[in-house]
């Protein structure tokens, strides 16, 4: 397949006219109507004659288009709204919304030429982990069909690992791009908060939310990065920092870099498969010249209070606006799991139970931060699981909402915090279900992660691997 | 019978005339233009657009702060305030909770000092429109107006009459306006009044202990909203002191409740009460990071105050020697007061007299409002050298105090405050006068003479 190949190795093809952008599109489409119906990843396929049309485009007029992107198929993820094309959120409350403008990463990517063939399923306002919590269907695992692909970023995870598309945005709140990632064999970067403008981007909780690529590899990852990347004047949250070019800095030398193992998130609860898989990585690391700390950082037990308390009293004020009156369709239709999540989170917010709760919890938000500082003293990178358990069979985790909560127990303690961290493969369970392991950086330490998370990819093979099927 | 010291306390509200709006690119001018004509993701609220604050209003905020004397805080940040209603499209309003940019600060009035909780930026709401359409009442929505930069002026319940309400409103209107950051025209609605009102029992004999640092607030206060005049809001509070008084005297306590003014009947309607309060859920906004400033930002960011009308008047009266009554006419508005500085300093430079140039601007004001300061100077002199030996004042005032002698009916009736009686004595100074009079000149001086009676 045309899409197995690296970003780099396609961009090279195209600009050599070796290849050209409709044929890639062209496999994309053929990929997607064979494997789509099994796996149920879109909410809304893009017109192929659209996606040709933009092919053709960047096909006759190359040399205008500089970015390795150019005239490469990618997904997003619904939560970003697209002028004219539909956007839901994977909710039946936006399920006709057509918006009248389109979100900043989605420009960017426009300008680099990269081409959009699809709005990703979903959870619905990324309220989930599974992408059971959609109104569009779940989307199935790949790798075991009567397994989840995990989410809320499910859609475009399972996509990347049928190679339906070169790459695809993701959005992580509390897990959204790496446990997915994680459950489906392929690569997530959760960016540094205000790395990426989320202007566009339907909020969850907005102080938490971060605009993130996701794809078959780091390098893939480190070339998306750089073009969505960056300050933005329609966010008041988006950074200053200068952007590095990613994909240079991958080679950097790793020498004298150390890698923290908070050895606490290693015990009880976590499935021993995934703990082996993930600490016999030590050797792989070490062998990259990395070298290797044991620690512990206790108060991130915390971080399911602070994150569920604080993101869910956000997104009951950001899902206020929702009432039907001038778009969508009313209340009535959002899901028990989002009613859910908007009561315990208007209930935090209100008199009497503020301080108790959502004040309680931004001093929580303090404490993480310092154990995350506290721990930076020690390593450069922290390497830490994605997920407690491998992706559970349909209604397992939504029957129960404690244990739907509980899976996010390791991705859940960098949003509040704001850090940047990269989910990559690093095996498979005896069952053939693939596992993650994520590496967590200090803020703005994109380049690192992808570095490490790249030499790391040079010398195993876990990302190559592809579901059966293909 | 027992008598009350009214307790109130002011919210004024006031649409700064920034170029765009608080948290977005549109114009923030809306008003007449065609509904829905000025709106984009941000102000509809629509998913996923983010709000990102004018720096404007935010220095223009402290400038309304400097100007009465406020602290303005080094550090500030913006909080959603949340509520259900048509016209606040991302069912949460963008306001300032527990860290407003302004505290403190005080208005001085000719009653004394009133103090300021605090002065604090937010964005208006949308604008709703109860009308028919083919025959059916509906209610529309104009979003023009949503998102525009609105400052809240929050006052101590430090006032305690209806007359001293109206002075303290008229006088911060008069500083906004010079400030030149709002219209502050309330018919258009870029300025709107909100009073507290409550009533405190006073042992009769007693003093009235009004030192806000020993005054008990009474267990109960009413909001009084939909205020759209100086004169209603005068009308409203003793609406309202009449009102609460009777349940008062009644030895009941009044209902702690928002209460809207109808003009029409001159009292004051409930609309919410105490047990439907809301709970507006405040917590600080997301997507707009703390705001943080140094005492050096401020001296650079914050443009040097042009002068306030109480400076303009100390000028008038110690500097040029104006009367002060015509003092406070030339500083009735910003421009007027301008020009007449610039025309005395003018007329100060050739040796005139800048008392007899106010005389002149005062006694023709439409001429005044289109001549340049140097063209007035000009008249000014062209006059006195055409000028006749004697006065009009002087000619006039013998006739004015005729006509008082012959009017003691009249006379008794104005000192009532059925001021409106002027006219009939202008007319009967017309009558007595052989030649052609000015009748604001004559009314300057019936003004005069009935205040020395």
């Amino acid at each position: 397949m045309l899409l197995d190949q690296s970003i780099h190795q396609i961009s090279t093809l195209l600009r050599q006219k070796n290849l050209s952008s409709v044929e890639l599109v062209t496999e994309a489409y053929q990929t997607i109507k064979e494997i789509n119906p099994q796996i149920n990843a879109f909410i809304t396929l893009v017109e192929q004659n659209l996606a040709l049309k933009q092919a053709r485009n960047v096909d006759q007029n190359r040399v205008k288009f500089t970015s390795p992107l150019a005239g490469i198929p990618y997904l997003l993820k619904d939560s970003y709204v697209t002028q004219s094309l539909r956007t839901t959120a994977a909710s039946a409350v936006l399920q006709n919304f057509i918006p009248p403008y389109s979100a900043t990463v989605y420009h960017r990517l426009e300008d680099s030429g990269a081409i959009l063939i699809g709005k990703m399923n979903m959870d619905a306002w990324g309220h989930g982990g599974s992408t059971e919590n959609t109104d569009f269907k779940p989307t199935k695992n790949p790798y075991e069909l009567s397994r989840v692909a995990g989410g809320s970023s499910g859609g475009p995870a399972a996509a990347l690992a049928c190679r339906l598309a070169a790459f695809a945005i993701g959005e992580d709140t509390g897990g959204s791009i790496r446990n997915p990632a994680a459950w489906t064999n392929t690569t997530g970067l959760k960016v540094t908060y205000g790395r990426v403008s989320r202007y566009g981007c339907i909020a969850y909780a907005s102080s938490f939310d971060t605009v993130g690529p996701m794809a078959k590899t780091a390098a893939d990852c480190a070339l998306v990065l750089k073009a969505i990347a960056g300050q933005d004047p329609y966010d008041a949250t988006s950074a200053v920092q200068p952007v590095p070019d990613y994909y240079q800095k991958l080679t950097q030398s790793l020498k004298g870099k150390t890698i923290g193992i908070p050895t606490d998130l290693y015990g009880d609860g976590l499935d021993e498969p995934i703990k082996t898989a993930i600490l016999k990585q030590k050797k792989v690391f070490q062998a990259l010249g990395l070298k290797l700390v044991e620690l512990k950082m206790p108060l991130l037990r915390y971080g399911l209070a602070v994150y569920y308390l604080i993101g869910l009293s956000e997104t009951s004020s950001n899902l206020a606006r929702y009432d039907g009156l001038r778009f969508g369709q009313d209340r009535h239709f959002f899901t028990t799991e989002t009613m859910r999540r908007i009561m315990i989170g208007t209930y935090a917010l209100s008199a009497g139970y503020y301080d108790a709760y959502y004040r309680q919890a931004q001093k929580g938000r303090t404490l993480l931060i310092r154990e995350y500082d506290q721990a930076f003293t020690h390593c450069d990178v922290l390497l830490m699981p994605v997920n407690p358990i491998s992706p559970p069979k349909f209604g397992e985790l939504i029957a129960d909402p404690l244990t739907n909560i509980m899976a996010d127990i390791y991705t859940v303690t960098q949003n509040p915090v704001g850090l940047p961290s990269l989910a990559v493969p690093c095996g498979f369970t005896p069952n053939q279900l693939p596992i993650g392991l994520q590496l967590v950086g200090q803020l703005f330490a994109e380049d690192l992660l992808l570095a490490i998370g790249h030499q790391y990819q040079q010398v195993t093979t876990w990302h190559l691997q592809k579901p059966q099927l293909l | 019978m027992k008598t009350y010291l009214p307790i109130i306390g002011l919210e004024i509200h006031v649409e700064l005339r920034t170029k765009s709006k608080m948290f977005c690119g549109c114009p923030a001018d809306h008003f007449g233009k065609e509904p829905n004509t000025q709106t984009c993701p941000v102000c509809l609220g629509l998913p996923g657009a983010l709000p990102v604050p004018n720096q404007q209003a935010i220095i223009w905020t402290l400038m309304i702060g400097q100007a009465f004397n406020a602290t303005l805080n080094l550090e500030s940040k913006f909080d959603r305030k949340h509520y259900f209603y048509p016209d606040l499209p991302k069912g949460y309003q963008i306001s300032q909770y527990d860290e407003p940019l302004c505290s403190g600060g005080v208005v001085t009035l000719p009653e004394g000092v009133i103090s300021l909780t605090r002065i604090h930026l937010e964005e208006d709401t949308g604008k709703l429109q109860h009308t028919t359409l083919n025959g059916q009442p509906v209610s529309l929505v104009d979003f023009n107006r949503s998102g525009v930069p609105l400052v809240e002026i929050v006052s101590e319940p430090q006032i305690h009459s209806a007359a001293t309400a109206k002075t303290y409103a008229q006088t911060i209107r008069q500083i906004i306006h010079f400030l030149g950051v709002s219209d502050c025209d309330m018919e258009k609605g870029s300025m709107r009044l909100e009073a507290n009102i409550s009533l405190m029992s006073i042992n009769p004999g007693s003093k009235p202990q009004t030192d806000p640092g020993f005054i008990r607030l009474p267990q109960y206060k009413v909001e009084v909203k939909n205020i759209n005049s100086f004169r209603f809001l005068e009308k409203a509070i003793n609406a309202e002191i009449q009102r609460q008084t009777a349940i008062l005297d009644r030895g009941q306590l009044p209902r702690q409740e928002t209460r809207g003014f109808t003009e029409v009947t001159g009292t004051t309607k409930s609309q919410r009460s105490k047990e439907a309060a809301k709970d507006y859920r405040y917590f600080p906004e997301p997507d707009i990071p703390p705001l943080k400033f140094t005492p050096s930002q401020f001296k650079t960011l914050i443009p040097q105050l042009p002068l306030m009308p109480q400076a303009y008047l100390d000028l008038f009266i110690k500097t040029y020697d104006l009367r002060p009554d015509y003092a406070q006419t030339l500083t009735a508005s910003p421009k007027l007061a301008a020009k007449s500085l610039a025309a005395f300093i003018l007329a100060q430079k050739q040796g005139l007299d800048p008392a007899a140039l106010a005389n002149l601007m005062i006694n023709q004001k439409a001429i005044t409002v289109k001549l340049s300061p140097s063209a007035l100077v000009n008249l000014l002199q062209s006059k006195i050298k055409t000028s006749q030996p004697q006065s009009k004042t002087t000619t006039l005032m013998p006739l004015v105090r005729e006509v008082l002698k012959q009017n003691p009916d009249l006379v008794t009736k104005y000192h009532q405050g059925k001021v409106s009686v002027i006219g009939a004595l202008i007319g009967a100074v017309k009558k007595l006068s052989p030649s052609p009079v000015d009748p604001q000149t004559v009314q300057q001086l019936l003004t005069q003479a009935l205040a020395q009676k």
